[in-house]
């Protein structure tokens, strides 16, 4: 258990911090610790969480997705057209949107794999290729998402959030597939040195697609989301989620050198990043402070979470 | 499965029109342990990664049972049963023990890893004697010698048909490598091939049955053990006699001589205890031992790279606790150490062979401007001259150079800075017989020019034969320290397992 706890030193200290956080964010917030006020903080948690996940899985094979938030764009625009209607065509279009969330993943991917271009490039490129075609759909934000759907994705059961159940299952399935199964273990494998993984006879290029597909699915889901959530498609969105997606990674103790962390760590680490925001705006600092705060605070984050640093008796290890 | 299972016909293979293997015949039958024999260059890693699909044959045919084979990847070479233990590691740092076994032959059941593949992956472990390594443990929180055991245990998990071993025993002491036989041995009986490179002579007497010797891409000859004598086989390897391979003894130093490098009551965590030990100018001081016993440590503590370090380092006279690599080279103190992992912390993989050469003397030019033209160069040029080292281009990254030459280029960025002192951490391993002898000549060399020079090593025949005095390293304190006539194998032995005091109650 201990050792466990060591491995898992950094979800552990950005799961602490989420706590003081939140617990800080109820204190200050004027209506405190009521069903509203935590299903709006756990919506909009579920937005970036999604994002963060999709960030993840292609962080996790040493990539960095630069294209997350123009996805989540994408599809929620595709989103704005499609559900709608009748239960089955609402049906489809759900599919719909998840298979262009993939469609773009796979383009990344396959760019990334046989196209030997460096991830961070073609995902700038693709990303703005996808915002593109998103604008180019619906100019100004717009569309009409199912009301009654929305209701119940967005509101809470027996006082609890259904994003909040939504996270939770997405995060159950996904920590048994890449636990539990030789695909998930693959992907840290190929994340953690893509050489040994060929050498020990792992699919690495394959492996690489199913890592940039299941970033282009989690991002369609986080695109489904924010039409839940807006009643809307905006193609504008993007940017935010990119960011934040690439910060929130990094607060929950995924490495960006691949091979290291969990999509709980990036779901902590947008949820803090979701309460610094929500803390600010209830801390009556001037509107304009705050982005130096929401820096300021993300920086000591990182800096807590590097003070390992000291405790390293080896300098060698420094430089691993 | 008839009499033969891999055989090789008239296959030829080329890097960039130079040839690494031209028309090899070779084959190997199933449970007998025949090894590979050759220098750098010789053309066994190019064999190996031919047969473990890594690279394809660019003519001529493989087989195996008599059916040709073609294989695009590794994984398609482990789907045949073959199963290529490569001296490049081939685990995944950040994946626990458990994981990076089982991932090399998963079974699942509806779609998830069995757990009682785990199991199995444990007794794999506990069988090629890594019992003290927990299957939850992460590779990358393991010393070499460990990870080579969990490599062993990785391969012997796939249940090969056709196993090699390439200087797969490289970072194991003699106690490990034991154990490791017995499991071939066992495999052996269970009628699986197992080809072994290792530059190790005894235990190619050790374990194989057949010996196969090559030389500059061909296969030379091919005989079963004991039909030669060793100093024969290395003649077919490379024309030299084993004599040869170590310089004649020195005169001992006198012990009046003063220290240049003294070390007194050093200790760390719980890794190092009081350890004293000292080098004068112009010896060769072997550290030695079982692994891990402190020996490696020591170094680091010495070079500056431990925190919290107790006790006195001095180098002719000038204290060192507390002072880092960046001051330790400068010229007044002199300090210079040739690391473990020459691929890791020795280089720079992807810069060229020039630009490495060179980074170990950055520091001292003025502003760290570089002195293009200046007599560093001249240095350099002399060093490469001096070591013999075998390139392309000096603008060729320093990856495409064999082991031996990159050991030497290691060497070379150390010794343009001329060192008083030249810490040296098992600098030979994995490394073939002709560069081994050009080291050894050179370091004596360096020795005779008036340097201290320290040498770790877990090769025995290095430190009796090239050692003025070897401390025995055991449980993070020199156990004992040997010199002259008592310098043999089992003294050496002996003293690493710590049993030197009964030797001790006769005298």
């Amino acid at each position: 258990m201990t050792t466990r706890l060591r491995q898992n030193a950094r979800e552990a200290i950005a799961a602490l911090a989420l706590v003081v956080l939140f617990t800080g964010y109820i204190a200050i917030h004027p209506r405190g610790f009521s069903t509203y006020v935590v299903t709006i903080w756990s919506n909009e948690g579920t937005l970036l969480g999604l994002a963060a996940i999709a960030q993840f899985f292609v962080v996790l094979v040493k990539g960095i997705d630069l294209s997350v938030g123009s996805v989540v764009a994408l599809t929620n625009v595709v989103a704005s057209f499609v559900l709608n209607g009748s239960p089955t065509s609402i049906a489809l279009g759900m599919v719909a949107v998840l298979a262009v969330g993939v469609a773009c993943g796979l383009v990344n991917g396959i760019a990334v794999v046989h196209g030997r271009v460096q991830p961070i490039v073609t995902t700038l490129a693709t990303g703005g290729m996808f915002s593109g075609i998103a604008l180019l759909l619906r100019p100004t934000p717009g569309g009409s998402i199912d009301e009654t759907m929305s209701d119940a994705l967005t509101y809470a059961v027996a006082g609890i959030p259904v994003s909040a159940i939504v996270l939770v299952v997405v995060l159950v399935a996904l920590l048994v597939l890449l636990r539990r199964t030789t695909v998930g273990l693959g992907l840290y494998g190929v994340g953690s040195s893509e050489q040994s993984a060929y050498m020990t006879g792992l699919r690495v290029n394959r492996l690489k697609l199913v890592a940039y597909s299941s970033s282009g699915f989690v991002a369609a889901l986080a695109g489904i989301y924010v039409s839940m959530v807006t009643l809307t498609g905006d193609p504008n969105i993007g940017p935010s989620y990119t960011l934040n997606s690439i910060a929130a990674v990094v607060l929950g103790g995924v490495a960006l050198s691949g091979g290291v962390g969990s999509p709980i760590g990036a779901v902590i680490g947008a949820l803090i990043l979701k309460t610094i925001s929500s803390l600010m705006f209830f801390s009556g600092l001037p509107p304009l402070a705050q982005p130096f705060f929401e820096g300021l605070i993300l920086a000591t984050a990182i800096a807590l979470g590097a003070l390992g640093v000291f405790r390293v008796r080896s300098r060698l290890e420094l430089y691993r | 499965m008839a009499d033969r299972y891999v055989e090789l016909k008239s296959v030829s293979k080329s890097y960039g029109g130079v040839p690494a293997l031209t028309k090899v015949d070779f084959r190997c039958e199933p449970g007998r342990v025949h090894a590979i024999l050759g220098e750098n260059g010789a053309g066994k890693s190019t064999l190996m990664k031919l047969l473990a699909g890594v690279i394809q044959p660019d003519s001529g045919t493989i087989s195996i049972g008599g059916q040709t084979v073609r294989f695009s990847s590794p994984r398609d070479a482990a789907k045949q049963g073959t199963v290529c233990m490569f001296q490049e590691l081939s685990l995944m740092p950040h994946l626990s023990v458990g994981d990076n076994i089982v991932l090399a032959a998963p079974r699942t059941r509806m779609g998830l890893v069995e757990r009682g593949v785990y199991q199995e992956a444990r007794e794999a472990l506990d069988l090629v004697g890594a019992r003290s390594i927990p299957l939850g443990a992460r590779v990358s929180g393991l010393s070499l010698s460990e990870r080579q055991l969990v490599e062993i245990a990785k391969a012997v998990f796939r249940k090969p048909k056709l196993l090699i071993l390439d200087e797969a025993t490289s970072a194991l002491t003699s106690e490990l490598v034991e154990t490791v036989f017995g499991v071939l041995r066992m495999l052996k009986a269970q009628g699986v091939a197992i080809l072994f490179i290792s530059h190790r002579m005894h235990e190619v007497d050790a374990i194989a049955d057949r010996i196969s010797v090559f030389r500059n891409g061909r296969h030379i000859e091919t005989f079963d053990v004991g039909a030669r004598t060793t100093d024969q086989i290395v003649g077919l390897m490379i024309g030299r006699s084993l004599e040869e391979l170590f310089p004649p003894r020195r005169p001992p130093v006198p012990d009046t001589t003063p220290a240049v490098l003294d070390v007194s009551d050093v200790s760390w965590q719980s890794q190092l205890v009081n350890v004293s030990l000292a080098a004068r100018a112009g010896e060769i001081v072997g550290l030695g031992g079982l692994d891990a016993q402190g020996q490696q440590q020591i170094m680091h503590a010495v070079f500056g790279v431990l925190r919290g370090v107790t006790g006195r380092i001095e180098l002719n006279g000038k204290r060192l606790n507390g002072l880092k690599p960046p001051r330790l080279k400068q010229s007044d103190i002199g300090l210079a150490l040739v690391p473990e992992d020459r691929k890791t912390e020795g280089l720079i993989p992807s810069m060229s062979v020039a630009q490495n050469m060179r980074l170990a003397a950055l520091g001292r030019a003025p502003f760290g401007l570089l002195d293009l033209n200046g007599n560093s160069d001249a240095r350099l040029r002399q060093l490469i001259e001096r070591l013999a080292l075998t390139y392309g281009s000096l603008e060729d990254p320093v990856a495409t150079l064999s082991g031996g030459n990159q050991q030497k280029v290691v060497l070379a960025k150390w010794l343009v800075l001329s060192p008083k002192c030249l810490l040296l951490m098992d600098p030979t391993r994995g490394i073939d017989l002709g560069t081994k002898a050009q080291i050894y000549r050179l370091l004596t060399d360096l020795a005779a020019e008036g340097m201290a020079v320290i040498l770790q090593s877990t090769d025995y025949e290095e430190l009796i034969h090239l050692c003025d005095r070897v401390y025995v390293f055991y449980r993070g304190s020199v156990a004992k320290e040997l010199k002259g006539d008592q310098l043999s194998a089992d003294a050496l032995i002996a003293a690493s397992m710590n049993v030197h005091l009964h030797a001790g109650a006769r005298a």
